[in-house]
């Protein structure tokens, strides 16, 4: 069977998650793989959340907020911005491939971009194959 | 305090650590008298004669309590943790490898037959021409020879058995025995599984100045001149004190050293190093916002070894618990 890869998304609420929501009823097409968690921020992503969810079976992490200079909250995304700069490079030593994390500015007006982020994603991470975790699918 | 008839029945054991928490035991110096008033020690490999023998031949829970320290690196450590526990009354995980795994658990960046060839075959000052690694079984002189299993990866005890209490540090400081004893003697213990230091952080009683609150490059402590007042973290130092639980008084700080976080994590940390991740994203200063990541790999650069930095102690207790293989199938803690 094809690798169907597991994605986990963290959007904001304000901006990204409506992004997904146009996405939605625009009745854009794309692929079914990511599950989307809204948190309040981009900047309420701890790099815990990131690694458990690698841990818990995730082939790939989309980490998606407010265009610079947007955040409701002023600076979470730029928190986001560098955490995942640091994040990735601690992977990399992890062993972990450190493409498998996304950071994408997406706006709640932009559900095309949404559509195309995950299709594109989606489609990065079946070429890069299974994450450093996917027992927990073959289980299933 | 317990009757003279009935003291305390005390054991202490090392797995894979260095030894230096069984000499911080003794480091209390003339106050272990004090201890083997109200106790008797019934095992302690660093300092008396018991055999394992003496340990099977014990009732369940016989021991009142035993300090535990060191990793479980070997199926020997696993053997004697479970018999350790089955023993025990209340079993403590004594210093840094026992409650993270410590120093030792960074062999989990590599694997086992890494580790085999550097210790046994690579290191320059190994004279081993033959190539001789240990084995497990090994004929000699017409008999068999039976060494324990070296494992794949290092554990903390709670990997293998239930812990009830945990007195951290590496080692830990003679104070916080102490202060554990006196609950221990005075029945005064808080719930079990609770790790008996602080419940805050280093910087909580760190008395360095905090104010710029914000890094531009990482500096080595031997690159720059240490300012003795001021955070070692505003000054580019990577302190691990924010995410490091309390109870030394901040004493690597307080000598000009940054906090390598021996603790652990303060209780409500998933993962310490992550959690640093985290508190180092909100400080840096890279570029203008905005422009943030332009110089990323410059200040990235001076990060030269960013597990040993910020898993020094709790690699394996962390989320991955060491190295794993993208595409592979690692296994869970
Ligand atoms: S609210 Fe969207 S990134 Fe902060």
């Amino acid at each position: 069977m094809d690798f169907e890869p597991k994605l986990v998304g963290f959007l904001c609420k304000w901006c990204s998650s409506a992004g997904a929501d146009l996405a939605g009823v625009s009745r854009k097409n794309y692929p079914s793989n990511l599950i989307p968690i809204t948190v309040n921020c981009s900047g309420r992503i701890d790099v815990s959340y990131v690694v458990r969810a690698f841990h818990d079976g995730a082939d790939g992490v989309l980490i998606s907020g407010c265009h610079p200079g947007d955040c409701h909250y002023n600076s979470g995304n730029y928190k986001a911005w560098r955490r995942v700069a640091l994040l990735k490079h601690v992977l990399e030593e992890f062993g972990v491939n450190p493409d498998r994390v996304k950071l994408k500015w997406i706006s709640a007006t932009e559900g095309e971009k949404f559509a195309q982020t995950i299709k594109g994603f989606t489609s990065e991470i079946k070429e890069l194959g299974p994450g450093p975790y996917n027992d927990a699918r073959e289980r299933e | 305090m317990q009757e003279k008839e009935n003291k305390l029945k005390v054991g202490a054991y090392w797995a894979s650590s260095c030894g230096g928490c069984d000499v911080a035991l003794l480091g209390l110096h003339e106050r272990i008298l004090d201890l083997l008033e109200g106790a008797d020690i019934a095992f302690w490999p660093a300092a008396t004669d018991f055999k394992y023998e003496d340990l099977k031949s014990y009732k369940r829970n016989e021991l009142d309590i035993t300090f535990f320290n060191g990793g479980i690196r070997t199926s020997e450590n696993e053997e004697i943790a479970k018999l350790l526990r089955e023993k025990t009354d209340l079993l403590v995980a004594y210093g840094s490898c026992a409650h993270q795994g410590g120093i030792p658990g960074l062999a989990n960046m590599s694997d086992k037959s890494t580790v085999f060839d550097t210790v046994y075959r690579d290191n320059p000052s190994t004279y081993n021409p033959e190539g001789t690694v240990p084995l497990e079984r090994s004929e000699f002189n017409g008999g068999e020879l039976e060494l324990p299993a070296f494992n794949e990866r290092v554990k903390n005890l709670e990997g293998v058995v239930k812990v009830d209490y945990t007195v951290p540090g590496c080692p830990p400081p003679p104070e916080l025995t102490q202060n554990f004893l006196d609950l221990i003697l005075n029945d005064d213990l808080p719930p079990r599984g609770s790790v008996v230091a602080g419940e805050k952080t280093v910087c909580d009683e760190c008395n360095r100045e905090w104010n710029k609150k914000s890094i531009d490059e990482f500096h080595r402590p031997q690159e720059i001149e240490i300012d003795l007042e001021k955070c070692l973290l505003d000054q580019g130092i990577i302190c691990m004190g924010p995410v490091t639980r309390s109870g030394c008084d901040a004493s690597c700080p307080e000598m000009n050293l940054p906090c390598k976080g021996c603790f652990g994590p303060p209780s409500k940390v998933d993962d310490q190093g992550a959690e640093m991740l985290n508190s180092l994203a909100s400080i840096l200063q890279i570029g203008e916002e905005g422009k943030a990541l332009e110089s990323e790999e410059n200040v990235l650069a001076n990060l030269p070894d960013p597990i040993g930095t910020f898993y020094s102690f709790s690699l394996a207790n962390s989320i991955f618990g060491g190295k794993v293989e993208d595409g592979g199938n690692n296994e869970r803690k």
